[in-house]
């Protein structure tokens, strides 16, 4: 690995207080800068390494250490847009902003741009019910990436999306992660978008434990060139083998 | 839905009860001349609009003390309710150990409690005791629908004001509160019209021309068999809980218009 530790996982792992074990024995080091996709069967514990790793749960075994000590900057975009649906699409991507203590006035100008770089300038007024499911992801998108993250979680952002859409989604995010160089950790169920975002893939099982953790070729920037190159089918086909070779019993 | 067809839907919805209302109010004047009822048993809507028209002054006298003491209550109600769901959400402790006592208050009928609370606060207090009596009535249905908004607060959102530091103000200012809002308004609708019934059914059991509101009219004309003034009474009480009904609901409205599902007419 070429570029430096930023988070380093020993020994993780998680048992729910119902008695799931939802994670065991995860030994994992994040890169500062990497693009990093985390893919397993439903219900494996992909979520719940997430939220370790953002810090709003706590391990039950192991550790997590963030190179520097605490946990940087961080972003977090769910599954579903999770807007405050009572505040415009400025106020909602003005929140972390807000918490930390910055005024609307002084954050126009950066909330704005952040808005026109994802194409909703004009609709920095609107509230969220009056967007499409896109619409609202890039919304939810713009606010985890307003505070200029250092890494920036992502919980299968865009699998309630349809393909064309989430395809123009992942290009607008590869070519963020291009200009600004944050550390993305990417949880998706489908292998393609793993295979089209990332640099590292990680297979989870069902025992919450990490099955394979698979380097993915190709330079950056990618496009659609890449998505119709024998290497990219070359790739999925076998990530798809690692994670089927565990799943099907 | 075209235009036309939306409007001439909110004009049935407004004139078709009105036609019913006619309908009935003609049918019943009708009956009374025809069927030459006495006015103490029945009186005719005619009847009933002159004797409010006749006891105008003091009719509206008693209809401001009901309205004031209803109001008082309300809003005592609205402020305390509101503020204990508040403590309640910071503190699981102080939630269970409070909260029984809440139920408690609910469940004991207030007819009950209305002697107890006029010997405490004294005869000669009795629009103190209307309004505690009327509080007690308010109070539950906004505390319990407040508990409610402030736990039903989307988990996602809640992990990212964790994630972003929030204080626990910034949480329950920024997140809480609006996210209990819808909650809170239709709390508030509920016990409106309880901080009036709480009023009227107080003033019932204090009686004795020691307060002068709607009720006390009501006891009076009964007493004096003046039953249009009766009926005129209870008329105006009807329209003061229509009206506050209508008050609650364009501030619901108002307050949630651009937001909430229960306030948007989605196109479709
Ligand atoms: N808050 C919770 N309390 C108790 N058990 C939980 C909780 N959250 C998740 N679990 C359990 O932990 C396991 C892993 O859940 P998790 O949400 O991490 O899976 P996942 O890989 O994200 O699944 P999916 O792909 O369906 O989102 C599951 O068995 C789930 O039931
Ligand atoms: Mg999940």
């Amino acid at each position: 690995m070429t570029k430096a530790g930023l988070l380093q996982i020993e020994g993780a792992g998680k048992t729910y207080r119902g008695g799931t074990q939802a994670l065991s024995g995860i030994d994992l080091e994040i890169g500062r800068g990497e693009f990093v996709s985390l893919v397993g069967p439903s219900g494996c514990g992909k979520s719940t390494l997430l939220r370790l790793m953002a810090g709003l749960l706590s391990p039950s075994a192991g550790t997590l250490s963030w190179a520097g000590g605490a946990r940087p900057e961080a972003g977090f975009v769910f599954q579903d847009a999770t807007l405050m649906p009572w505040a415009d699409v400025f106020s909602n991507v003005h929140l972390p902003l807000k918490l930390k203590g910055i005024s609307a006035e002084d954050a126009r100008a950066r909330i704005m741009a952040a808005l026109s770089r994802v194409g909703l300038g004009e609709a920095a007024h609107a509230m969220p019910r009056a967007l499409s499911g896109g619409m609202r992801m890039r919304v939810s998108i713009t606010r985890a990436l307003v505070m200029e993250p250092t890494v920036l979680f992502m919980d299968e952002p865009f699998a309630a999306l349809d393909e064309l859409t989430r395809e123009k989604l992942d290009d607008d995010l590869l070519t963020l992660w291009n200009e600004q160089g944050w550390t993305v950790i990417f949880v998706t169920h489908s292998v393609y978008e793993a295979v089209y975002l990332s640099e590292r893939v990680l297979i989870m099982n069902e025992t919450g434990r990490l099955e394979a953790d698979m380097p993915i070729e190709g330079g950056f920037p990618r496009g659609q060139a890449f998505r119709d190159s024998q290497l990219f089918f070359e790739q999925v086909k076998k990530v798809s083998a690692a994670l089927r070779g565990r799943s099907a019993p | 839905m075209s235009f036309s067809s939306s409007s001439s839907a909110r004009l049935l919805g407004w004139a078709l009860p009105l036609l019913v209302g006619l309908l009935f109010l003609g049918a019943w004047e009708w009956a009374v001349r025809a069927q030459g009822l006495p006015e103490f048993i029945l009186p005719a809507p005619s009847r009933i609009g002159e004797a409010l028209v006749t006891n105008a002054g003091s009719l509206f006298l008693s209809a401001w003390v009901t309205l004031k003491v209803t109001l008082a209550a309300f809003l005592l109600a609205t402020v305390s309710g509101v503020g204990l769901a508040v403590l309640f959400s910071q503190s699981r402790v102080v939630e269970t150990a409070f909260f029984p006592y809440a139920v408690i208050l609910q469940v004991t009928p207030v007819v009950a409690i209305a002697p107890l609370i006029l010997i405490w606060v004294g005869l000669d207090n009795v629009e103190l005791a209307l309004l505690i009596l009327a509080w007690i009535v308010a109070f539950f249905p906004i505390l319990s629908n407040s508990v409610l908004g402030l736990r039903s607060v989307d988990h996602n959102l809640r992990d990212l004001f964790r994630l972003y530091g929030a204080s626990r103000w910034q949480t329950l200012t920024g997140l809480q509160l609006p996210a209990a809002l819808p909650h809170i308004l239709s709390g508030m609708k509920v016990s409106g019209g309880l901080a009036l019934i709480g009023a009227v059914v107080a003033e019932f059991v204090a009686g004795s021309g020691a307060s002068t509101g709607l009720a006390w009219r009501i006891i009076e004309a009964g007493n004096r068999l003046q039953i249009p003034k009766m009926f005129a009474a209870l008329v105006l009480l009807s329209l003061l809980g229509i009206a506050i009904f209508f008050a609650l609901s364009l501030l619901e409205y108002a307050l949630l218009r651009r937001w909430h599902e229960s306030a948007v007419k989605r196109e479709s």
